[in-house]
C-alpha cells in the first residue's frame, strides 16, 4: 500500500542548469547554494516590482514613521528638561518652563499618536494594493498557463500558491513594515548619537552588532531553508485537503476516510514540524540578540563608570548613554522579528516568483495578426504538415494533413487512443503542434490573439463543471454580454430549457443550493447551451454527447441541424448518432486518417467505417 | 441546549464584574465566547502557555529592574567614586542581563512545538469531522471556504494562543505591577495613570463591536477568493475553451478589491483605536508631569522619585500601546474559531446506529426500496425529487434502472449505501433497513461506480482496491479483466504506476474503467452502476459488457441505464418517471408496451429501424440513417 507514496510520478528531468527555472526548484528542498542565490535574487526582483508603483505612499509612510518615532524619542528629554530646569525655574518664581515642559510633552505624545495613526492607515494602503497587485497577477498568469502544465502541477498546488502563499505576504505586509522602518530609524539614530557622544564608548556599545551580524547570518541560512519547507509542507496538506473535498462521494462509498486520514495526518505532522523548526529556530536567534545586546550594555556601563570613577568621563554623559543603548536593543528586537517574517513571505515569494516565471505552453503572440482578411471568421480549417507529442519518443500524431472547408460538419472517429481529441486541442490551440501549422482562413492560429480565436473556435468537451452562481449564469460564460432572453432562447434550442425551468428558481437557481445539483447529463446540457450562446464559427465537440440520455441527444442533434449551418463543426464521438448529422467521417487509427469520406459512402465499403457502424447498429437493440 | 444556556449564564457571571456590555452587542457572539471554545484544544499546551506567560513575565520584570540597578549604580558606586563597590552591582546587572535572554529563550523554547500541535490537532479534527459529514453538507459549502478554515483561520488561531494570549497576560500583569510600583512612588501621580484604565476598557469593548464584524467579513472574503481561485483551476478547461479567463480573472479583481477594501476599513478602525491608546496615556503623563514637577517645587516629592516615576510610567508606554493591536489580535482569531466551529457543529445526520444489526454472514443482497421519498434537505419548498419509489431487486438480479435527464437516477443509486438518507420510507438489504446495519459494513456491501470517475493520487492498485485493502494482487488483476483495463499493464510501472492529479493522467474512457474495477473488485452483494460505460468506445463497451456479465451472474445489481447497450446487461428494466417507478419489466417488452420507455431508448431512426426489422434480422442495413 506503500507504493503510491515511493512511485515517482511521471515528469520531465529539467535540465540540470535549468533547475531552478520556473516551478523546477519546488520540491527541492537541497537546492545549491548558486541555486539559492538565484531563487533569492528573483523573488527580491518581484518584491521591487511589486513595491514600485506604491513607492510614493510608501516614502510618506516612511517620513510620517520618523516624524512620529522623534516624537516619541522627544517625550524622555522633555521629561529630563521638566525635571531639571522647570523646577529650579518654578522654586524661583518662573512658572513659564513648566508650562512649557508640560505643553512640549503633550504635543510631543499627541504627535506620536496621530503619526502613529496616519502609519496604520498609509501602510495598511501599501500592502493592501502590494496584495491586491500580486492577486491578480499570479490569478490572471495561471489562467495563461497551458493545460499542460496545469495537468503537472495539480490544482492544489495552484491553490496553494494563491492562498497560503499570499497570506505569508500579507503576514509581512500587515507586520513588517512598521517594525522595519522603526527599527531601522531608532538603530540608525542612537548609534549616530552614541557615536558623537563619545566615540570610545561608542563603539564599545555598538560591538555587539558583531555577533549580531554573525547570528543573523546563521538564522539566515537555517531559516530560509526550514521555510521552504513550511511552503512545501502546507501545500501538501492543501493539496491533501482539496482532492478529498472534490472526490468526497468516492471517499465516503469506498471508506477511505481512515487511509485519507493517515495521509493527511503525516502532511499535518510534517507541517507542524517544519513550522515549529521555524519557532524554534526564532526561539535561539531572538534570545541571541537580546543577550548579545545587553552584554553591550553590562560593558558599556562598567567601562562607563570606571572611567567616571577615574574622571575621564562626565557622569552625565554615561547616564545618556545607558539610556540609549538600553533603548536601542528594544528595536532590535523588533527587527529580528521582521526578519523572520521577512524570511517566511520570502520563502513564499519563491514560490509564486517561480509561477510567475512560467512560460506559457501556448504563449499569446506577441504581435497578433487578424484571421483571414480581418472580416468574420469563415471557418476554413487546415492542417499542414501537423505533428505533436507530449513525450519526445512517444509521437501521438505522426504527420497530420487536412483540409476542412468553411462551413463543413467533419466526425472523427476511432477507436481510444486514436489522436482524435489531440486532433480537436490542437485546432483549439490548447496545445501548439510539435511541426508543421494549423490555419484558420489561412491564418496561423499561432499568431492569432487568444481573445479573437477563442470567439471563433469553441470547443465543448465532455467535462461538465459548473461554477458557483446560477444557471443562466453559468450558460452566459458563452457569452457574458449576452441578455437573459438570449441566455433563456439558448436553452431553448438545445433543449434544456424544460428541465431548468423545472428546477426550483429556473434559470435563477444557485448551481451549489437548494436543489441546484444538476446531473451530468443536465450539466452537459448548460455546456451546449453554453457553446450555442458562444456563437462561434468553428464548432468543436468532443465526447460532449457522452452522458446525455436518448431524448436529450436526439434533442441536441436536432439543434445541431439548425445550429451547425454555416458554421464549421468537428464532432468527435463514440456514438455515432452523433456521427450521422456529418457530411464527411474521417476514421483515425494511430494518429493517421485512414478512411475519408460521406458517411453513406463509407457505410457502402467495407472499411473500418462500416464495421464500425454496423457495431454500433447491433449496440442499440 | 442546556450546556449552551448554562455556558451562557457561566460567562455572565464570570464578566458582569469587570464589564457592562451594551445591548447592541449581544446580538453577537461576545469574543471571549467564541474563543473559550478552543479551551479543549488548548488544554495540552496549558502547561508550556502558562510556562511561557510567567517566564515572559519575569522577564519583563528584569526589564523593569534594570532602570533601578543602573540608577543604583549612578547613584552609588559612581556618584562615591567607589570603584570596589561597583563590582557586585555591576554583576547583578549582569545576571538580569543573561537571566532576561534566557528566559526569552525559554519562553519560545516552551510554547514553539505545543503550539504547532494545538494547530496541527485542530486541523486533523476538522479534515476528520469534514470525512464525515454528510454529502448534502458538502453539496451546500464551497471547497474554498473550507480550506480558508482550514489553513487561515487555523494560523489565526494559532498566532493568538502563542503570542497574543501570552502577551495580553504579560502586559497586564506588567501594567498591574507597573501601576503598582507608581502608587507607591506617589500615590497621587499614581491615580491619575490607574483612572485611565477605565476610558481604556470602555473603548475597547465600543472598538470590538465595530471590528469585530470586518474581522468576519475579511475571513468570509479570503474564503470567497480562495473558492474562486478553486474554481478557476478546476474549471480550466471550459474557461480555455470559451477564452473566458479574462472574464473570471475580473470577478477575481472584484472580490480581491471588496477584500482590500475591507482590510483598509480594519486598518482605519485600528488607526483610530491607536491614536485614542497611545493619545490617552501621554495626556494622563502630561498631567503628573505638571503636577509632578510643582509637588518637587512644593517639596511634597523629591527629584529622584519623579526620575524614578517616570522611568517606571514611560515604560509602562509599550503594554498599552500594544493592546491595540492584542486586541485586534484577539478578534480576529475569535471570529477564525467561530467559522472554525460552524463547521465542527455541523451535525453529522448520516451515522451507524448505536445497535447496528447484523445482515448475517452471508449477505444475499435482496435490495428492495419500499415507499422511498427523497427531497433535498436545503430545499424544503419544492417537491419531493422521488415520490414514493417501489422496487424489489430479487438475489442476484440485475435491474436497470432508466428514466430521462433529471428524473432523480442518480440520487435513486446514491440512496443505497446512504450518500443521502431517504426522507421517508425505506430500503432494506435482506430485510434490514440500511439506516439499522453499521455504515461502514453497509458501505463495504454496496460497491458503487459513479458517472463521473473519481482517481486517488494513488497507485493503480490501490486506487482498484480503495474500498478492499486486504484485496490481493489476483483479486485486483480480475477487475481489471472485468473492466478491460489492460492498459494498465503498459503503464511506466504497471500496477504501482501512481495516478491520479499528481500521478499520471488518464483518459476519460481510461478513468471510467479503473473506476468501474474498483466497483467490482472483491464480488460486494450489491453493485451500483451509474451510467458506468459513457466514455467508453463502442468496440471496448462491447468488451467490457461480455466480460460485467460474468460478475452480474449471482450480484444484486442496479444499473442506471442511457442506452440500449446497457440495458441488455439487466434482467429487468424498471422506468423512473415522476419520482416513482412506473413500469417495471423485461426491455422488449416495455420497448412494445410503454410509449414513455420507447421515447427514452429508441432513438428515433433507431425506433423506425427495430420496427421495421421486427419482422426481419434484427440488423439490417435497409434502415437508412437519417440525416
Amino acid at each position: 500500500m506503500n507504493a503510491a507514496e515511493t512511485t515517482p510520478p511521471v515528469l520531465l528531468e529539467p535540465e540540470a542548469d535549468d533547475a531552478w527555472r520556473g516551478v523546477a526548484a519546488e520540491d527541492n528542498e537541497d537546492i545549491s547554494s548558486s541555486v539559492g542565490l538565484k531563487l533569492q535574487a528573483r523573488s527580491r526582483r518581484l518584491l521591487r516590482r511589486l513595491i514600485r508603483p506604491q513607492r510614493v505612499p510608501a516614502l510618506l509612510a516612511a517620513g510620517v514613521v520618523v516624524l512620529s518615532e522623534a516624537a516619541f524619542l522627544l517625550g524622555p528629554l522633555v521629561v529630563a528638561y521638566g525635571i531639571d530646569t522647570a523646577v529650579p525655574a518654578l522654586l524661583a518664581g518662573d512658572a513659564g518652563p513648566l508650562v512649557f515642559a508640560t505643553l512640549g510633552y503633550l504635543a510631543s505624545g499627541i504627535a506620536n499618536a496621530a503619526g502613529k495613526a496616519v502609519f496604520v492607515r498609509l501602510s495598511a494602503r501599501v500592502a493592501q494594493s502590494v496584495l491586491l497587485d500580486l492577486r491578480s497577477q499570479v490569478f490572471t498568469h495561471s489562467q495563461t498557463l497551458s493545460l499542460s502544465f496545469h495537468q503537472k502541477y495539480t490544482s492544489g498546488k495552484v491553490i496553494s500558491r494563491m492562498t497560503s502563499d499570499l497570506d505569508a505576504l500579507a503576514d509581512l505586509a500587515a507586520e513588517g513594515l512598521e517594525g522595519l522602518i522603526s527599527g531601522l530609524l531608532s538603530v540608525g539614530a542612537i548609534s549616530v548619537t552614541l557615536l558623537v557622544l563619545d566615540l570610545d564608548l561608542g563603539l564599545i556599545a555598538l560591538a555587539a552588532f558583531v555577533p549580531i551580524f554573525v547570528a543573523t547570518r546563521w538564522f539566515q541560512r537555517r531559516s530560509r531553508k526550514i521555510y521552504r519547507r513550511t511552503r512545501s509542507a502546507i501545500a501538501s496538506v492543501i493539496v491533501q485537503f482539496t482532492e478529498t473535498m472534490n472526490g468526497l462521494r468516492a471517499v465516503l462509498s469506498f471508506r477511505r476516510e481512515d487511509r485519507n486520514k493517515a495521509i493527511f495526518g503525516k502532511f499535518n505532522d510534517e507541517n507542524a514540524t517544519a513550522n515549529g523548526d521555524g519557532l524554534v529556530a526564532l526561539a535561539v536567534y531572538t534570545p541571541l540578540v537580546r543577550l548579545f545586546g545587553n552584554l553591550s550594555l553590562v560593558a558599556t556601563m562598567v567601562i562607563g563608570a570606571v572611567q567616571v570613577i577615574d574622571g575621564t568621563l562626565e557622569i552625565g554623559v554615561l547616564a545618556a548613554f545607558l539610556l540609549y543603548v538600553r533603548r536601542m536593543y528594544d528595536p532590535l528586537d523588533e527587527l529580528a522579528m521582521f526578519y523572520n517574517t521577512y524570511q517566511a513571505a520570502a520563502a513564499a515569494l519563491e514560490k509564486i516568483s517561480g509561477l510567475l516565471e512560467e512560460v506559457p505552453g501556448v504563449p499569446e503572440p506577441t504581435d497578433p495578426v487578424p484571421v483571414g482578411d480581418g472580416g468574420p471568421i469563415a471557418g476554413h480549417i487546415r492542417f499542414e504538415g501537423v505533428s505533436f507529442c507530449y513525450h519526445p519518443d512517444v509521437p501521438v500524431l505522426p504527420t497530420l494533413d487536412l483540409d476542412i472547408p468553411a462551413g463543413q460538419t467533419v466526425a472523427v472517429v476511432g477507436a481510444t487512443g486514436a489522436g482524435k481529441s489531440t486532433l480537436a486541442k490542437l485546432l483549439a490551440r490548447f496545445y501548439d503542434p510539435t511541426a508543421g501549422r494549423v490555419l484558420l482562413d489561412g491564418t496561423d492560429v499561432t499568431v492569432v490573439a487568444t481573445r479573437e480565436l477563442r470567439q471563433g473556435v469553441v470547443m465543448v468537451t465532455q467535462e461538465s463543471f459548473l461554477f458557483s452562481g446560477s444557471v443562466a449564469d453559468n450558460i452566459a460564460l458563452g457569452r457574458p454580454s449576452a441578455t437573459r432572453r438570449e441566455i433563456e432562447a439558448a436553452a431553448d434550442a438545445i433543449g434544456a430549457s424544460t428541465f431548468i425551468r423545472a428546477l426550483p428558481e429556473g434559470f435563477d437557481t444557485d448551481v451549489r443550493k437548494r436543489g441546484g445539483r444538476l446531473s451530468a447529463g443536465q450539466r452537459q446540457l448548460v455546456g451546449f447551451a453554453r457553446a450555442f450562446l458562444a456563437d462561434p464559427a468553428v464548432l468543436i465537440l468532443d465526447e460532449a454527447t457522452a452522458s446525455l440520455d436518448i431524448p436529450a441527444e436526439r434533442a441536441v442533434q436536432h439543434a445541431l441541424h439548425t445550429v451547425l449551418t454555416g458554421r464549421t463543426a468537428v464532432i468527435i464521438a463514440h456514438r455515432l448518432s452523433t456521427v450521422a448529422i456529418a457530411d464527411r467521417v474521417l476514421v483515425m487509427d494511430r494518429g493517421r486518417i485512414v478512411e475519408d469520406g460521406s458517411p453513406d459512402t463509407l457505410i457502402g465499403g467495407n472499411g473500418a467505417y462500416a464495421a464500425l457502424h454496423e457495431a454500433w447498429r447491433e449496440s442499440l437493440l | 441546549m442546556s450546556i449552551s444556556v448554562q455556558a451562557t449564564t457561566e460567562s455572565n457571571a464570570r464578566e458582569s464584574p469587570t464589564c457592562r456590555t451594551p445591548p447592541a452587542v449581544l446580538a453577537r457572539v461576545p469574543a471571549v465566547r467564541s474563543l473559550r471554545r478552543l479551551y479543549p484544544y488548548a488544554r495540552p499546551a496549558l502547561p508550556a502557555l502558562i510556562g511561557s506567560a510567567i517566564t515572559a513575565t519575569l522577564a519583563m520584570l528584569c526589564g523593569l529592574a534594570f532602570p533601578l540597578v543602573i540608577q543604583q549604580i549612578i547613584d552609588g558606586p559612581v556618584a562615591a567614586h567607589d570603584r570596589a563597590a561597583l563590582w557586585p552591582l555591576a554583576g547583578l546587572l549582569l545576571a538580569l542581563g543573561v537571566a532576561e535572554s534566557g528566559l526569552f529563550w525559554i519562553r519560545r523554547m516552551l510554547s514553539a512545538r505545543p503550539i504547532m500541535r494545538v494547530e496541527a490537532a485542530m486541523r486533523a479534527d476538522l479534515y476528520d469531522r469534514l470525512q464525515q459529514l454528510p454529502v448534502s453538507f458538502h453539496d451546500s459549502w464551497s471547497a474554498g471556504q473550507l480550506m480558508s478554515r482550514a489553513v487561515s483561520d487555523l494560523a489565526t488561531i494559532r498566532r493568538f494562543m502563542g503570542f497574543g494570549l501570552v502577551f495580553l497576560f504579560v502586559n497586564l500583569t506588567t501594567f498591574i505591577v507597573g501601576v503598582s510600583i507608581l502608587l507607591a512612588l506617589s500615590w497621587q501621580l499614581g491615580v491619575i495613570i490607574a483612572a485611565l484604565a477605565l476610558p481604556l476598557v470602555a473603548l475597547c469593548y465600543l472598538y470590538e463591536t465595530r471590528y469585530q464584524v470586518l474581522a468576519r467579513r475579511s475571513q468570509d472574503q479570503v474564503g470567497d477568493l480562495a473558492t474562486l481561485v478553486e474554481e478557476s483551476v478546476l474549471g480550466i478547461r471550459i474557461l480555455k475553451a470559451f477564452g473566458r479567463s479574462g472574464h473570471l480573472s475580473r470577478q477575481f479583481l472584484a472580490r480581491a478589491r471588496q477584500l482590500r477594501a475591507t482590510e483598509l476599513r480594519k486598518a482605519s478602525v485600528i488607526s483610530a483605536l491607536w491614536a485614542v491608546i497611545i493619545a490617552v496615556p501621554e495626556i494622563a503623563f502630561g498631567l503628573t508631569l505638571f503636577l509632578g514637577i510643582r509637588q518637587v517645587a512644593d517639596g511634597a516629592l523629591s527629584a529622584g522619585t519623579l526620575v524614578a516615576f517616570f522611568g517606571v510610567a514611560l515604560g509602562l508606554r509599550w503594554p498599552i500601546d500594544s493592546i491595540g493591536w492584542l486586541l485586534a489580535m484577539s478578534n480576529d482569531a475569535a471570529s477564525a474559531s467561530q467559522r472554525y466551529f460552524e463547521v465542527m457543529d455541523a451535525p453529522i445526520t448520516i451515522t451507524s446506529p448505536e445497535h447496528p444489526r447484523a445482515t448475517g454472514s452471508s449477505a444475499r443482497g435482496h435490495l428492495r426500496f419500499s415507499d422511498v421519498h427523497f427531497r433535498f434537505a436545503d430545499a424544503p419548498a419544492s417537491p419531493d425529487l422521488l415520490r414514493g419509489v417501489d422496487l424489489d431487486v430479487a438475489p442476484g438480479e440485475t435491474v436497470a434502472i432508466v428514466g430521462a435527464t433529471g428524473s432523480g437516477k442518480t440520487t435513486l443509486t446514491s440512496l443505497v449505501n446512504r450518500l443521502y438518507d431517504v426522507t421517508a420510507g425505506c430500503i432494506t438489504v435482506d430485510g434490514v433497513d440500511i439506516r439499522q446495519l453499521d455504515l461502514p459494513a453497509l458501505r463495504s456491501q454496496v460497491s458503487v461506480a459513479f458517472e463521473e470517475a473519481t482517481l486517488f493520487s494513488a497507485s493503480v492498485r490501490e486506487n482498484v482496491l480503495l474500498g478492499r485493502p486486504d484485496g490481493t494482487d489476483q483479486d485486483v488483476l480480475q477487475a481489471l479483466r472485468v473492466a478491460q483495463a489492460g492498459f494498465v499493464h503498459d503503464l511506466p510501472w504497471g500496477l504501482e504506476t501512481r495516478i491520479g492529479e499528481q500521478g499520471l493522467s488518464l483518459s476519460g474512457g481510461q478513468r471510467q474503467r479503473l473506476a468501474l474495477a474498483r466497483a467490482v473488485v472483491g464480488s460486494p452483494a450489491v453493485l451500483v452502476l451509474d451510467d458506468p460505460l459513457s466514455a467508453l468506445d463502442i468496440h471496448t463497451e462491447a468488451q467490457v459488457e461480455r466480460a460485467l456479465r460474468s460478475v452480474l451472474v449471482g450480484t444484486t445489481a442496479l444499473i442506471v441505464a442511457h442506452r440500449a447497450s446497457t440495458v441488455q446487461l439487466a434482467d429487468r428494466v424498471a422506468l423512473l418517471a415522476d419520482g416513482r417507478i412506473t413500469a417495471v419489466g423485461i426491455h422488449s417488452e416495455l420497448l412494445d408496451a410503454v410509449p414513455a420507455y420507447r421515447d427514452l431508448l429508441a432513438g428515433r431512426e433507431d425506433h423506425q429501424a427495430s420496427r421495421a426489422s421486427r419482422a426481419s434480422q434484427p440488423s439490417t442495413r435497409t434502415a437508412q440513417v437519417s440525416r
